[in-house]
């Protein structure tokens, strides 16, 4: 160490009389941090390498679909903003996959956690600011592609009350999936601490359990058996937001034979996302009362 | 209260029959303590229940009975407010390797409550202060122990916190990075004037550092009293010579010849250190003390390796304390003392603050 040469002179100690923002100011900036950390801004370059390409990915389709659509003059948008997520949930799969355990893995596995809660920081901030951290980079990732084609759909003079209803219909539907997903892929990541791991459960997760759902489906369509096919979809994340969507928000299923939920089985559909939600959200909570300090 | 406790007209820290009990394990058993401005330390072996009191402190795990406060704000409903200004070390690894210092030091500031400027200005003083400078920018990964313990220092002092609680700070160090970590911290009060609550379980290492020490086992104040108190009475000299031709057995021959100048030698003593044998403690009782240790050094042809002061270890002082208290020492309570566990322990560890140089 050169601290012999380095150091010019020694100025002394110098106390802090300037303000202390407190709890608040905290869990923004625990907020931020998180969610510019999702996107790899503020850290490595490495880091910024895999959730930029995903999200290129995510708006590429959208803007080869808008820029066909200008050019062939189209009344309608080849992919309505409903389903565009469905199409792209390997995409979102991947991001969140990717994202939730850097998100909480690292200060479980490094054992920071107890520098955040020595300080004014509580529990319930720190899991406030990740849950919505983690839930607005996917708002981010969903609703920018659905924003390329509104505006595409405007330049296109399609018609304006219908797509814009369509665009409000698709961002609420991306913002519950984002939700929804975030809090499943952090409750998966907080529980394996291992970022491996956490990226592994994640996955499968989110494949397994669609890929069961519609194998399941398909073998019950073709047997004739719609009825229960809508209510397979509610053990699969993605089916559920389908599901809700198509019952709710004017979405066209994309279950076998379009054999969404009624508005009736829909309710369910919704409860179901909402108790996950909040399961998640409580999962959280009780994990990081373990690590407290 | 113990009777050797001084009174304070400021309290740090004070606690008032502060227990702690798990299904299991009573951590803190009616633990009264009054902990002024300075350094204080607070030592007792793995399990004594110093974690636990630092978490009582901070305001993040009840106590099941008593009560305690922390610059002022009750530990029970005022948490929030202890933790904005106090700052906590842990004990165990804390730092993400894949971050540089600065970056996480910035970040721990601003979960401080620091605006953002303020955050990096705090940071960059903070981490010259403890002694970081090119290296902060790189990755922590590659950071050495001495290091790493130093950034943790770190972002305990970045929000110019009243009071620091240090878990451990000296662990896994080196003797020399022990004794860099211990000016540092003493340094954090007589330069900074941040008082500092630090745990070892190293009764020696602390006496170089404190003000004062409290001594807790099981969960039970074992001793309260100011570092001064017990050391500074006497001093003692070590003394190491050279063999010559003429006195083969150089340490034998000023042993007898200092013994016949009527200087007390601590007979016995020297064994259990480090180049026992080779060392004589000497009782100093002023300066004149080293006149005659030179003079019959020079006297009898040896050569002089080292005469260096040392102080008395808490140890020693505790040992002999409760040897000469009898079989039964009353407790700050009133009650028995674990006397034979808590200080055969502390005994046993005296030699871990007295590393050779």
């Amino acid at each position: 160490m050169s601290t012999d040469l380095t150091r010019i002179h020694n100025i002394g100690y110098r106390n802090y009389d300037g303000p202390r923002l407190g709890r608040a100011y905290a869990r923004r900036s625990l907020y931020s941090q998180s969610l510019r950390g999702s996107y790899g801004l503020g850290r490595s370059a490495k880091s910024k390498i895999l959730p930029m390409i995903l999200f290129a990915v995510m708006c590429v389709p959208a803007a080869i679909m808008v820029a066909v659509a200008v050019a062939t003059d189209l009344k309608d948008l080849p992919v309505s903003y409903t389903r565009y997520a469905i199409f792209t949930q390997a995409i979102i799969a991947l991001f969140l996959a990717a994202q939730a355990p850097q998100s909480v893995s690292r200060d479980l596995r490094f054992k920071t956690v107890p520098l955040y809660f020595s300080r004014p920081i509580e529990r319930v901030d720190y899991v406030l600011a990740k849950y919505g951290a983690m839930a607005s980079s996917l708002f981010i990732l969903t609703a920018a592609p659905l924003v390329v084609l509104y505006l595409g759909s405007l330049l296109a003079k399609m018609d304006f009350l219908d797509q814009t209803k369509g665009f409000g219909q698709g961002l609420l539907s991306v913002a519950l999936l984002s939700l929804l997903f975030g809090g499943l892929g952090l409750v998966m990541a907080a529980l394996t601490p291992r970022r491996g791991f956490g990226v592994a459960a994640v996955i499968a997760t989110l494949t397994i359990t669609y890929g069961a759902v519609s194998t399941v489906q398909a073998i019950a369509s073709a047997s004739d058996a719609d009825g229960a096919v809508q209510w397979l979809g509610l053990f699969s994340p993605i089916t559920l937001i389908d599901g809700v969507q198509t019952a709710f928000l004017g979405a066209t299923s994309s279950f076998p034979g379009e054999a969404g939920p009624s508005a009736g089985v829909g309710v369910v559909y919704l409860l179901v996302v909402l108790a996950l939600i909040l399961g998640s959200y409580a999962v959280l909570m009780g994990r990081y009362r373990k690590v407290g300090l | 209260m113990g009777c050797a406790t001084t009174v304070l007209n400021v309290t740090v820290i004070a606690t008032e029959g502060l227990s702690k009990r798990f299904p299991r394990v009573t951590a803190l058993d009616r633990l009264s303590l009054d902990i002024g401005p300075g350094v204080t330390g607070l030592v007792g072996a793995n399990g004594a229940g110093k974690s636990t009191m630092i978490k009582i402190l901070l305001g993040l795990s009840p106590a099941t009975e008593g009560r305690a406060t922390v610059l002022g704000f009750d530990v029970a409903t005022d948490g929030a407010a202890i933790r904005e200004s106090v700052g906590y070390m842990p004990e165990h690894d804390c730092l993400p390797p894949d971050v540089s210092a600065t970056e996480l030091v910035v970040h721990m500031a601003r979960m401080s409550g620091l605006p953002p400027t303020a955050a990096r200005e705090r940071t960059a003083d903070t981490l010259r202060h403890v002694g970081l400078y090119e290296e902060r920018y790189r990755p922590i990964g590659g950071y050495s122990t001495g290091m790493k313990q130093r950034v943790k220092l770190a972002q305990a002092l970045v929000h110019d916190p009243k009071l620091v609680l240090l878990d451990e700070p000296t662990n896994g160090l080196d003797p020399v990075g022990r004794d860099e970590m211990l000016n540092l911290i003493r340094r954090v009060y007589t330069d900074f004037g941040i008082s500092v609550l630090v745990t070892s379980h190293l009764l020696g290492e602390l006496e170089r550092t404190c003000d004062h020490v409290v001594v807790i086992d099981g969960g039970t104040l074992l001793r309260s009293s100011s570092t001064s108190d017990f050391t500074q009475n006497t001093a003692t000299l070590a003394v190491e010579v050279t063999d010559t031709d003429t006195h083969p057995d150089g340490t034998r021959a000023l042993r007898e010849a200092l013994t016949a100048a009527g200087l007390s030698l601590h007979l016995g003593e020297e064994d259990g250190l480090p180049g026992a044998g080779h060392i004589l403690l000497i009782e100093a009782t002023g300066e004149e003390t080293y006149d005659v240790v030179r003079d019959t050094v020079a006297g009898l042809g040896l050569g002089l390796v080292r005469m260096e002061q040392r102080r008395h270890h808490i140890a020693e002082v505790f040992r002999t304390k409760d040897a000469s208290k009898g079989a039964a020492p009353a407790g700050p309570d009133g009650q028995p003392v674990p006397a034979q566990s808590g200080t055969a322990e502390l005994a046993l560890q005296k030699g871990g603050g007295s590393d050779e140089h």
